[in-house]
């Protein structure tokens, strides 16, 4: 069933492809091939190798639980939350909090995840900052 | 001779202070990466690549910083493999067969030693045949034309697909989507824009570190967090001293030359790799040296065979990176993004233009891999305590170090998300068993791949047949087929069966 939904999505990944690439507009100047061929291309491999799985699927992959599921969709939520405010609030807090949940939800005790994810934020923050001089979101206060 | 006082340059090039210190350091942190499961070689390198770039490091040091790195991950995938039966990258696999059986007779330290001298054997006879190896494959290569080369980047694709692969229709898959991914952003003949969604960073595509440290180093920290097994080291095996008896390396000698010889040709295949190499090596020595039935059961052969193989495949997945630009496996395929990036690209060129930098690199593997014998096996004690540091501690640094280091290159928020969707893509590829190699190397060659298509068919005037104009690019064409069909008509003998044990998905591609 997985590797169904996975030729259904290359076919609709293919079909998108090639309607997108007919709708690039040509500027004046030209080759004889032109930007839209070789997407096209692409978007007919993509679509012929779709059919394979779809009709001929392998069997099914090993997926979490629920509970599996979940845990990725956090660590997600996590990692899109460290991308935002990580210009606003500064690298050492927001690092620290973002490997403290990961740790956490790795499976360590919730004490060892608070001082594991400190530790990784100051360690980062002084061989990557101080030492070798990477320029490291700035927060409010400076770090 | 003379790629012999080219080598001659190159060292006079690669012992300068710094250079010394980077290979050193690349060496530690390689055979770190190497040792510490869940953290190959790809993933290893690509983390590593913003930190060559924060120090501002030119063309050549990064290089020998890097390739030093990954050289010493084939040296410590062995350690984990050895003490604990679990690889610790996936070149590696095959020396939990025999190693792990040695160390539970009491031999860790044997196991240790020797393997230790079959990577030193296999790595130093590989970089060997790639000094001789690399300026005759640009002799060929400078008569390459457009059509030669699309031909080219066409036959990377279907060996890859048809050798290294499980399922030649994913492998397909994976090479669309990622060369559907390098079609983001302005063509670069015309100048129009592309599948970006009238999102302007996309205009300048999609950036190789990018999608790479997210394809790699966050979809292994999700796969981490699904299964949750975080940090069951088995027990933890003893060992005295780390020598090995003069007996037993003289009778892996053969082993070991035999190991080589397959490791290297299976490294110069474009999209085998160092896996690949391991596996025909044990596979082949086993067929020929079985006649007691000792192997699997912890004999000294077969922890050599693969050892040798996989670092010879290291050194031999250089020539076709190096002298073609087509890279020769997943780590290679990394080591590109970061020339590509610096704007230096492989090829004949590079041989012509700037041969400071391939014999400078050439010249430091030399001496990396003196450096690497000198830690694997005096020092190999140092290593082990980093098996201790279980992943739920390990995971968290992977995934802040891959965020430190995009940020660092960019500063850009956006870029940062286009990473986690890449881990996301990357997970869910990886659990449906295809594979990530070729998508990089989509992403990668894609937009060399239409400039060469389109430069042929303006040079005809749009006639197909240059394509198939020449009787290099038939050659080429052949090879390309027949290396894709091959395995499926005959030859599930060719194809690694890795036995199915949860860790071993994690271990990623060499």
């Amino acid at each position: 069933m997985s590797d169904r939904l996975l030729g259904v999505v290359c076919l609709a990944l293919a079909g998108f492809l090639i309607w997108r690439s007919t709708l690039v507009e040509l500027s004046f100047i030209v080759d004889p091939l032109g930007p839209k061929a070789f997407p096209i291309i692409i978007g007919g491999v993509l679509g012929v190798a779709g059919l394979y799985p779809l009709l001929k699927p392998d069997p099914r992959p090993a997926w979490p639980g629920a509970r599996g599921f979940v845990e990725i969709a956090i660590a997600i939520v996590v990692m899109v939350a460290y991308a935002w405010l990580l210009p606003e609030l500064g690298f050492v807090l927001v690092t620290a909090v973002a490997a403290s949940i990961l740790a956490w939800r790795l499976g360590s005790n919730p004490v060892y995840a608070i001082v594991a994810g400190v530790s990784i934020a100051i360690a980062i923050y002084v061989i990557f900052h101080l030492i070798l001089g990477l320029s490291l979101a700035r927060g409010p206060w400076g770090f | 001779m003379d790629a012999l006082s080219a080598l001659a340059d190159g060292f006079a090039v690669a012992i300068t202070a710094q250079n010394l210190f980077l290979a050193l350091i690349g060496c530690f942190l390689g055979t770190i990466i190497g040792a510490l499961p869940g953290l190959g070689p790809a993933n290893g390198v690509a983390i590593l690549i913003p930190l060559a770039f924060t120090l501002g490091l030119p063309a050549t040091p990064a290089l020998i910083l890097l390739s030093s790195v990954y050289y010493g991950a084939m040296y410590g995938g062995r350690i984990s493999s050895i003490l604990l039966n679990i690889p610790g990258d996936e070149p590696a696999l095959m020396t939990t067969l025999d190693g792990y059986p040695m160390a539970r007779k009491g031999l860790a330290g044997e196991a240790l030693a020797l393997s230790g001298i079959a990577s030193f054997f296999g790595a130093f006879f590989a970089t060997w045949g790639l000094v001789f190896l690399a300026p005759l494959l640009v002799q060929v290569a400078l008569l390459f034309g457009p059509a030669e080369y699309f031909a080219l980047y066409t036959m990377a694709f279907a060996t890859l697909g048809g050798v290294a692969s499980k399922n030649q229709a994913k492998s397909a898959i994976a090479a669309a989507i990622g060369l559907g991914i390098a079609m983001i952003g302005v063509d670069h003949q015309t100048g129009v824009p592309r599948l970006t969604f009238g999102i302007v960073e996309f205009y300048d595509g999609v950036s190789f570190l990018v999608a790479i440290v997210g394809l790699f180093a966050i979809s292994e920290v999700f796969l981490f967090l699904e299964g949750h097994s975080a940090g069951t080291l088995g027990e933890k095996v003893t060992f005295g001293r780390i020598t090995a008896p003069l007996a037993m390396i003289r009778q892996s000698l053969a082993a070991m030359s035999r190991s080589t010889v397959l490791g290297f040709l299976a490294g110069v295949l474009p999209g085998a790799g160092a896996s690949l190499g391991s596996f025909i090596a044990y596979t082949m020595e086993k067929r020929i040296s079985n006649k007691e039935n000792t192997f699997g059961h912890g004999d000294p052969r077969g922890v050599a065979a693969p050892e040798a193989g996989n670092n010879a495949a290291a050194g031999g997945a250089l020539v076709p990176m190096l002298a073609l630009g087509v890279p020769g496996s997943g780590t290679t395929a990394v080591l590109l993004a970061m020339l590509l990036t610096l704007n230096i690209t492989p090829g004949p060129l590079l041989f012509q233009s700037n041969p400071d930098v391939v014999w400078g690199l050439i010249a430091a593997l030399f001496i990396a891999n003196f450096m690497l014998l000198a830690m694997n096996i005096p020092l190999v004690s140092l290593f082990v305590w980093v098996l201790m540091v279980p992943p739920r501690f390990l995971m968290p640094a992977v995934a802040m170090i891959s965020f430190v280091g995009i940020y660092g290159i960019s500063g850009s928020t956006f870029d940062l998300m286009v990473m986690i969707a890449f881990g996301v893509g990357g997970y869910f590829l990886r659990k449906l068993d295809v594979p990530l190699v070729p998508v990089i190397l989509g992403v990668l060659l894609g937009n060399e791949m239409e400039k060469n298509l389109r430069r042929a068919l303006t040079i005809s005037d749009g006639d197909p047949a240059i394509l198939w104009g020449s009787w290099l690019a038939i050659a080429i064409w052949t090879i390309a087929i027949v290396g894709f069909v091959a395995p499926i008509v005959f030859g599930r003998f060719v194809r690694p069966r890795i036995p199915r044990t949860p860790r071993v998905e994690r271990a990623d591609t060499d």
